[in-house]
């Protein structure tokens, strides 16, 4: 055991130097005005409240989040696959779900002179689209669709890098989605590095994930969304809540899993103790 | 070893009924129950076990997830997604699924490895580890299709770059292209065939099990020492003494299992997979799965042409070639000994190629450009070098360290001196 340990010792350390020959081979030659890896800055790890093994999301903050949504984002920005039925999930009552439904309207089935008309949406309805279709989005927003929201906390995270991904998984670091978000909203307004180009009609970002500057201007600003519940309206507290918000939009079960998980661990673990205490009996009259 | 004559005895008058007419009890029995097993295997002896519940696992989890799955490219995402928000447990079902590949693929190149350190490939197992490639081969194939299925920006493109391979091939490799997607370019026919294959496969896969287990109870098992049984102290009955210590594996492996579906659902996966296909939007970095990832970067490595091979014919056939370099292990390795434990020089190289295995996945991940390619050939070479060169050489210039002369001396010997490893026979790899 101790020699297969020591040649494993011996393995990673070799992959260790080879690995960190590589990534200094990366690094170099970098040029701050005409990148050529993005982001150009790496999007800082917040505290979320659904991070870790015993994560929850926050209502209150997720009830924010909505409301930045439906006031700001949703004008440009679809979000599909989520049901007006799972906002229960946000605390809620059915009620009031049913009313934040009917704000909204739908296109109906057609009806007996084959037309079809809008109707008032109901909680099994999704939310709709501010757009016709993807060509309309892309007309009225620069040749740019403006991307769907329901998965975007997923869809989007940031490359951690060696050694970084590694220490992930002790440390279950999940938050790449909502880090790159805040990042992103937070990030406008800065001065793009002498002698950088930005091509017209886009907006300098260093955090952007894709370029140097996104067709996107801030859509976030102080004191943009009246908060009701006393939480600070900076763009800083809008940005976590958006973030927030979009995690719970794209993982609506997280909070379910961690839970199950929990106990799923529990019984592992115990259950594991057993099988070894009863090998360790089994074997106690065999050498081996 | 199973050559022996079986121990079943059947008690009671049905057992008798049914051994007169189906002796399928006596099957499981003597395969399973009084199958007798070398007594000094240790925990990596446990991963062909571990395989076999993941394949189970798999099947059924995706059998559940069909249910729910549209294999339609206008449907295709979203039904996964529906599987995600709406169906009961479904997320649970859709995250066993997706990390129970790579766990799969995980179980299997450990599996892989402990064959390589302790000669599992050598006479009279030959075609024992053949039908384990074999087994590789379907697994790969079953993966690559099922991650397609989602129908997210890395499922498209990884479909178009991985059929795209076959084009390298002169005359046929256009048609064999046409024919795997069903058309000229990744589209409903192709999803249509792969959600087919996925589905049919792991049944293929389950046959070669079959297979594979059969021709490992006509040989036996091998054991850290590498020395064939030669006596009955050599061994223990399979139940309850491997069965117990295979279960205990299996439970610390579902503990990792578990950590990663339950904290980490997508760590293994990319984020861009969760970005609905599009043919017009080729993202930044097409990357494969974490376990294709060293045959990716070898497949880049071959930047230059080779004669009349152009780099990217090169770049196939050296990622084919990966592959069928091992169903000739058994006849590259010359060395009259087994096991790695008495073969220092042949335990330097294999942990080396260890190592190598993973700076090449690595890299397999980081863009082709640099010294990342640099890197990928060095990788490269050392990859097909230790099947080619230094197999075949090290058997024959290599002096291995004395044997014992039974597996029942070695764990005596090695038990007498209190554990410690001291001498020769006291392999401290055979301590379970």
């Amino acid at each position: 055991m101790k020699k297969i340990l020591l040649g494993l010792a011996a393995a990673g350390l070799g992959t260790l130097l080879a690995f960190g020959g590589a990534y200094a081979a990366e690094e170099e030659g970098h040029n701050a005005a005409e990148p050529t890896h993005f982001p150009i800055k790496k999007p800082a790890e917040l505290d979320w409240t659904f991070a870790g093994p015993f994560g929850h999301y926050d209502k209150q903050q997720l009830q924010r989040g909505l409301k930045i949504y439906k006031e700001v984002c949703s004008a440009c920005h679809s979000m599909n696959l989520v049901a007006f039925r799972s906002l229960e999930e946000l605390g809620y009552t059915e009620a009031q779900v049913k009313a934040f439904a009917a704000e909204y309207e739908v296109p109906d089935a057609p009806n007996a002179d084959g037309e079809i008309v809008n109707r008032k949406a109901i909680p099994a309805d999704h939310f709709p689209s501010p757009y016709a279709n993807a060509q309309a989005a892309a007309a009225a927003n620069g040749g740019a669709v403006p991307p769907d929201f329901s998965l975007i906390a997923k869809a989007r995270a940031v490359e951690r890098g060696f050694p970084l991904f590694l220490a992930d998984i002790f440390t279950q670091y999940q938050e790449g989605g909502p880090d790159y978000i805040h990042a992103l909203l937070t990030g406008f307004g800065e001065t793009p590095p002498e002698g950088m180009q930005i091509p017209e009609g886009t907006h300098y970002n260093p955090y952007f994930i894709a370029a140097k500057s996104l067709a996107m201007a801030q859509p976030l600003q102080d004191g943009q969304v009246t908060y009701d519940d006393g939480s600070p309206q900076t763009l800083d507290q809008y940005s976590k809540d958006i973030s927030a918000f979009l995690m719970w939009a794209a993982e609506p079960h997280l909070e379910d899993r961690k839970k199950t998980g929990f106990r799923v661990m529990v019984f592992l673990v115990l259950f594991a103790g057993l099988v070894y205490v009863a090998k360790r009996r089994i074997w106690s009259d065999v050498e081996h | 070893m199973s050559g022996g004559h079986s121990s079943y005895t059947p008690n009671t008058g049905i057992e008798k009924w049914i051994d007169a007419r189906l002796p399928l009890p006596r099957l499981v029995y003597d395969s399973f129950v009084a199958y007798p097993v070398p007594r000094n295997l240790n925990y990596a002896y446990a991963f062909g076990g571990i395989l076999a519940i993941m394949l189970v696992s798999q099947i059924l989890t995706g059998v559940v997830l069909a249910m729910h799955y549209a294999a339609d490219t206008g449907l295709a995402f979203n039904s996964v997604e529906k599987i995600m928000r709406d169906v009961n447990s479904g997320w649970l079902l859709r995250y066993l699924h997706a990390n129970g590949a790579s766990m799969f693929f995980l179980a299997v190149y450990v599996h892989i490895f402990r064959g390589l350190y302790y000669g599992s490939y050598k006479a009279p197992r030959e075609l024992l580890w053949i039908l384990g490639v074999i087994i590789l081969l379907l697994m790969m194939a079953t993966a690559f299709m099922g991650y397609v299925l989602p129908w997210g920006q890395m499922s498209f493109w990884g479909a178009t770059v991985i059929t795209g391979f076959f084009t390298a091939f002169p005359i046929i490799g256009d048609p064999i292209q046409q024919l795997l997607l069903g058309g000229f370019a990744v589209d409903n026919p192709t999803l249509n065939r792969f959600f087919s294959l996925h589905y049919l496969l792991p049944f293929m896969i389950a046959g070669v099990v079959v297979l594979h287990v059969w021709a490992l109870h006509v040989t036996g098992q091998t054991n850290p020492t590498g020395i064939e049984v030669k006596s009955k102290t050599d061994t223990v009955a399979f139940t309850p003494y491997a069965t117990v210590k295979d279960a205990f594996g299996l439970c610390l492996f579902f503990i990792l299992f578990a950590y990663f579906v339950f904290y980490l659902p997508n760590f293994m996966g990319h984020p861009d997979n969760y970005i609905p296909a599009d043919s017009l939007k080729t993202p930044a970095h097409i990357v494969p799965e974490w376990y294709f990832l060293p045959f990716y970067a070898m497949l880049r490595a071959i930047t230059f042409n080779i004669g009349p091979i152009n780099s990217k014919l090169g770049g196939v056939l050296t990622m084919f070639g990966s592959i069928a370099v091992l169903f000739i292990v058994p006849w590259l390795d010359t060395s009259k000994v087994r096991s790695a434990v008495y073969r220092p020089w042949y335990k330097l190289f294999f942990w080396l190629f260890v190592a190598n295995a993973i700076m090449l996945g690595w890299l397999g991940s980081r863009p082709a450009e640099g010294l990342y390619v640099i890197f990928s050939q060095l990788g490269t070479a050392y990859y097909f070098g230790f099947f080619v060169v230094l197999m075949p050489l090290l058997g024959l210039i290599e002096t291995p360290r004395r044997l014992p002369n039974s597996i029942t001396e070695a764990v005596l010997a090695k038990n007498k001196s209190g554990g410690q490893p001291v001498g020769i026979a006291a392999a401290p790899e055979t301590k379970g």
